[in-house]
């Protein structure tokens, strides 16, 4: 969280910055199958979000000691480009952050992806962060979870996800990187939306329980928004053929 | 996983499926927790932690830094957490592991997002304020490191001295004053072993979990949570989690406030 010297009103007549309600998505555009070396891939603007995913695999487990006999191990690249942010070049290669972001992120596929069906084997899911406005661990799993499904890799939910936070007293959904930087709570949450059970849940800042609740029940209503999304990607490739 | 793991870690299931424990405790208890301070006279502050065979050092360092451009009025707080290759068989020396940054982000968040120390009081003149620098250390791993390594970073915390400013630079002969603190965050880990949870996983009931969810909060309001593994949870699991840990932040206060300096 940044020094409160220049902190900005971020909710000005019962709207936030950028125009929206408390409650309301960022403008969500998702397109399946851009890249044609990758299995399946998706390319995904969230806000002022660009995010690029893609899938190789099922393949043969690399190196062999990483191999599990039982099933696949699934392996995770979360990255930011350096031309990413608003500010200063950012460091290229993936810094402690990056690596947290890619352990949660694999940790979400392994629980959707059936592992059994591919022993030995690896898949491999680049996430690349080509523009950052806050919010993009999420995107980059909403983006993924599309690359993944347009791979023909079988899983038994299409995963989104998205953060819920805190302004004040409001509760928000799809916190952006101005609200992040400021903000009094920040909790990204990916949601398996079959059985609504939650594959990641992260927070900071500070929630009542009655705050949680309003955010964890915000994070499920948009489930609804943002799986079409994610389904009409999917279809759209059918339709274009 | 070897045979006998595969066994264990069974074993561990098939008993958490009947509201058992390996060490006979109920779901909702801690293992036994002790907690020694100011360990290591050279540092400003530390705390050793015994949770049941899992052991933490924590040693706060405070030293005189510039300034950050977007934060000219406030100092900084940086914890880290090492998995030291003697705490156990299986870690190795070498970079980080993605578990040990892990450990050291979701600890660092808790007592950053808690307020513990008002970073504003830290500030020490024109460009220069103090930092300082919490190193967690895992001297012996049996389970549960966030809890472990959260409250051995707090006790250090609470009971450090500022060394005293003089002429630009610490002077580390006198750390006459205690460092302030705001608040005191705790965290609570849960594992979720089938369809049972359990707090304060052993070793062998961390290598039986299915997801795992790490939430600190300051007595009143959640500051920090983790869900980590291929597990899941439900709504009102987290909801249910959150007012035990709200809850168990009373023992954890009692732990730090009988620590002895």
């Amino acid at each position: 969280m940044a020094s409160s010297l220049n902190k900005p009103e971020l909710i000005v007549n019962g709207k936030r910055l950028d125009g929206r309600s408390f409650g309301e998505l960022r403008p969500l555009k998702i397109e399946a199958n851009v890249l044609k070396n990758a299995q399946g891939s998706a390319y995904l603007e969230w806000g002022n979000n660009r995010v690029l995913a893609a899938v190789y695999g099922p393949k043969e487990a690399m190196p062999k000691h990483t191999a599990d006999p039982t099933k696949a191990v699934i392996k995770c690249r979360y990255s930011m480009a350096p031309f990413s942010g608003l500010g200063e070049h950012g460091r290229s290669g993936p810094n402690r952050r990056a690596i947290e972001i890619s352990k949660v992120t694999k940790e979400v596929f392994e629980n959707v992806i059936f592992l059994n069906e591919f022993p030995g084997s690896e898949i491999d899911i680049f996430i690349e962060i080509l523009q950052s406005d806050g919010g993009t661990r999420a995107a980059g799993i909403t983006a993924a979870a599309v690359a993944l499904a347009n791979a023909g890799i079988k899983m038994k939910d299409l995963v989104y996800a998205v953060s819920a936070g805190r302004i004040g007293e409001h509760v928000v959904l799809d916190v952006n990187m101005i609200e992040d930087n400021y903000s009094d709570a920040d909790m990204p949450m990916a949601i398996s939306p079959k059985s609504n059970e939650i594959l990641l849940l992260q927070m900071d800042g500070g929630l009542d329980k009655k705050q949680l609740k309003e955010g964890m029940d915000m994070v499920i209503d948009a489930g609804k928004t943002i799986s079409k999304v994610q389904r009409d990607a999917l279809k759209a490739i059918y339709e274009s053929r | 996983m070897g045979a006998i793991e595969i066994i264990k870690s069974d074993y561990i299931r098939e008993i958490i499926a009947k509201g058992e424990r390996e060490d006979g405790r109920k779901a909702m208890d801690y293992r036994n927790i002790a907690v020694k301070t100011d360990v290591i006279d050279h540092a400003e502050g530390s705390a050793q932690v015994d949770m049941g065979n899992t052991r933490v050092l924590a040693g706060a360092k405070i030293v005189v830094d510039d300034v950050h451009s977007d934060t000219p009025d406030q100092g900084n707080i940086v914890i880290s957490a090492e998995l030291l290759p003697l705490a156990a068989a299986e870690y190795e020396t070498g970079p980080p592991s993605p578990e040990a940054i892990e450990l050291a982000r979701v600890v660092d968040r808790g007592i950053r997002a808690g307020n513990c120390v008002k970073l504003e009081d830290l500030f020490l003149e024109e460009g220069k304020a103090w930092t300082i620098y919490v190193d967690v250390y895992v001297l012996n791993y049996d389970g549960n490191l966030f809890d472990a390594s959260t409250l051995a970073a707090m006790a250090a915390i609470a009971n450090a001295r500022l060394p005293t400013y003089k002429d630009g630079s610490a002077d580390y002969n006198d750390r006459s004053k205690k460092l302030e603190i705001n608040s005191i965050v705790a965290s609570s880990t849960f594992a979720k072993i089938g369809n049972s949870i359990v707090i304060d996983p052993s070793g062998a009931e961390e290598a039986a979990t299915d997801a795992r969810l790490t939430v600190a909060t300051d007595g009143k309001v959640v500051r920090a949570m983790q869900k980590g593994l291929s597990g899941s949870f439900t709504l009102n699991e987290v909801e249910e989690l959150v007012n035990i840990a709200l809850e168990k932040h009373k023992e954890f206060i009692k732990h730090i406030e009988s620590a002895k300096r």
